[in-house]
């Protein structure tokens, strides 16, 4: 039986498109430093760092956890650096949660970046490979046919994926640190923006945003000391499948679904729209809002787009599921750092600390993250009670 | 200082770095037939997959493909998008359509250029085949194929689309 473990700090930057003001270094300290302060602790509190970030090729810094270290308050401690592509912030938690749950240590601190203004993302996951034509169309190219065959089987209306790009930039207007601040966005501006990736459009699509998030977390007896109220860790799971194989279920990973029944379980959960309160899922393009809503069990598969289009996951139609209240991967996207900003934001609302985003009387909350072509997933489920 | 320009906070220094690619037993016999012109898969001993391009083992059953298998250059739209968006250095002017396509006899889609078409007419399901490069500028390379184009045979149901034996549908 693993020790219980919970969230007692959390910090993030006020994500932008360039931060010129820091360096990388400056960044994930400022999202620490705002950490250690919600948590009422300082540096020499802190007994490991537990680092993750998209690939290296991004920003072009090979290895930045060892340049890092300084700026983390680490010399002499344990640092670890995980690598998951994009779902990497939701499994950097679930490793650092992993060692206060194992008893390994008491209290660490977890931390996750991007700076995509010094990086180019687009090129870093472009390399050619002789065997594959070299076409060059980034992350959009990739998940705009999987997103066309979603629309096919389900036969959903077109206009799901504006309803989701709408509602998110709505929820990310009401978080003071998300990228997008358009409180004015309508449908018909989401309809009338530039056709990026067919049928991925402009607006429909995440911003390229610096930032970085960090959590403290800590065992059971340090955790009930704190200021304020821990999130309770009460469900961690990661699965991941080969990219390339002969009968992959593109639309609907099996890797995803397999995450999802294992933290529902550790976390008691049988019906996730009913058991859950919110859930901080990551939501890069519009779409992927109904297909995850099928993936995680919201909804029978073909029908996660009703959700949506009844307002089921939206905070401001009042929806008994709100998803992403916090503006989501579609109002903020420091690539490495979205899957952390996740857990952290459903962290928050079982703290009751979500500020003008917050789900009324929330108290329990999934994180989700995923990654790569749509292979790595991380999970965890938080609570306001232990149990 | 009379200057009011912007202070100089960054530069672009693009570098290359040249490389060589080792491709592995499966990849390498790819490349060399596709340098003759010819496509080839390999089957999955356990599953029977086809797998194009053949990595050497099916990832699904952990085990290695030895078995050859020669495709067609026909294939399957299984799906698609159109894409909009300039990319500097990408030599291939938008608007243009990136296709997932199951070469017939494959269990796999792998991505490749679709052209010669009416992008609005595109679909899932529909018949392409492949244009290539004049045989001369043949090379290890994928690109050997310099596009698929629509042929004039009826679309594969979506549902049977990578799940067919040899030859196009209805053949």
């Amino acid at each position: 039986m693993a020790n219980l473990a919970a969230v007692v700090g959390i910090g993030q930057t006020k994500y932008t498109t360039k931060r010129g003001d820091v360096s990388i270094a400056g960044l994930v300290r400022e999202a620490a430093q705002n950490a250690l302060d919600d948590a009422g602790l300082n540096w020499n509190d802190i007994d490991a760092v537990i680092l993750g970030k998209a690939p290296d090729m991004f920003e072009g810094v090979i290895m930045p956890e060892i340049y890092l270290t300084d700026a983390l308050g680490c010399n002499g401690k344990p640092m670890l650096r995980v690598h998951t592509a994009g779902s990497v912030g939701g499994s950097t938690a679930i490793v650092a949660a992993s060692h206060i749950q194992s008893g390994t240590f008491r209290r660490v601190l977890t931390v996750a970046f991007e700076k995509q203004s010094e990086s180019n993302a687009m090129w870093a996951l472009s390399s050619p490979q002789p065997f594959s034509t070299h076409l060059n169309a980034g992350a959009g190219g990739y998940f705009a046919p999987i997103i066309r065959e979603y629309i096919r089987r389900s036969n959903a209306p077109r206009d799901v994926g504006i309803k989701v790009a709408v509602k998110d930039r709505l929820h990310g207007a009401r978080n003071p640190l998300a990228h997008l601040q358009r409180p004015d966005i309508t449908m018909k501006e989401v309809e009338e923006s530039f056709m990026l990736w067919d049928p991925i459009r402009f607006l429909e699509s995440c911003p390229s945003s610096d930032g970085a998030c960090a959590m403290v977390i800590a065992c059971e007896e340090l955790a009930e000391q704190g200021p304020k109220a821990p999130a309770w860790i009460r469900g961690v799971a990661m699965r991941s499948e080969p990219t390339m194989y002969a009968g992959r279920e593109e639309v609907s990973p099996q890797a995803g679904k397999d995450c999802a029944a294992d933290v529902y379980k550790q976390a008691g959960i049988s019906d996730p729209r009913k058991d859950l309160d919110c859930a901080e899922v990551y939501v890069p393009f519009s779409w992927y809002e109904p297909m995850w809503l099928e993936n995680l069990g919201f909804a029978p598969e073909g029908e996660g787009w009703k959700l949506t289009m009844d307002g089921a996951t939206s905070l401001d139609e009042g929806g008994d599921i709100p998803w992403n209240p916090s503006g989501g991967v579609l109002s903020s996207n420091p690539i490495g750092a979205s899957g952390m900003i996740r857990f952290a934001e459903a962290a928050r609302q079982v703290r009751g600390d979500a500020g003008d985003h917050q789900v009324e009387g929330a108290r329990l909350a999934l994180g989700h993250a995923y990654g790569g072509g749509a292979q790595f997933f991380a999970m965890w489920v938080v609570g306001a009670e232990k149990a | 200082m009379s200057d009011q320009r912007e202070p100089i906070t960054g530069i672009d220094v693009p570098i290359s770095l040249k490389y060589n690619f080792t491709a592995g037993a499966g990849p390498a016999r790819f490349l060399s037939q596709v340098r003759k012109g010819v496509l080839t898969g390999q089957r999955c001993p356990r599953c029977e997959q086809v797998y194009i391009p053949p990595r050497g083992s099916c990832a699904a059953c952990g085990v290695p493909t030895e078995e050859e298998v020669v495709l067609a250059d026909k294939a399957t739209v299984q799906s698609f998008t159109i894409v909009s968006i300039p990319i500097p250095t990408n030599p291939i002017e938008p608007p243009y359509i990136i296709a997932n396509l199951v070469a017939d006899g494959a269990n796999i889609s792998f991505i490749h250029l679709m052209s010669d078409c009416v992008n609005e007419e595109v679909r899932i399901g529909q018949r392409v085949q492949a244009v290539w490069k004049p045989e001369e500028e043949w090379d290890y390379a994928m690109d050997n194929i310099r596009y698929f184009t629509p042929i004039d045979e009826p679309d594969v149901p979506a549902d049977k689309i990578g799940k067919l034996p040899v030859s196009g549908w209805g053949a």
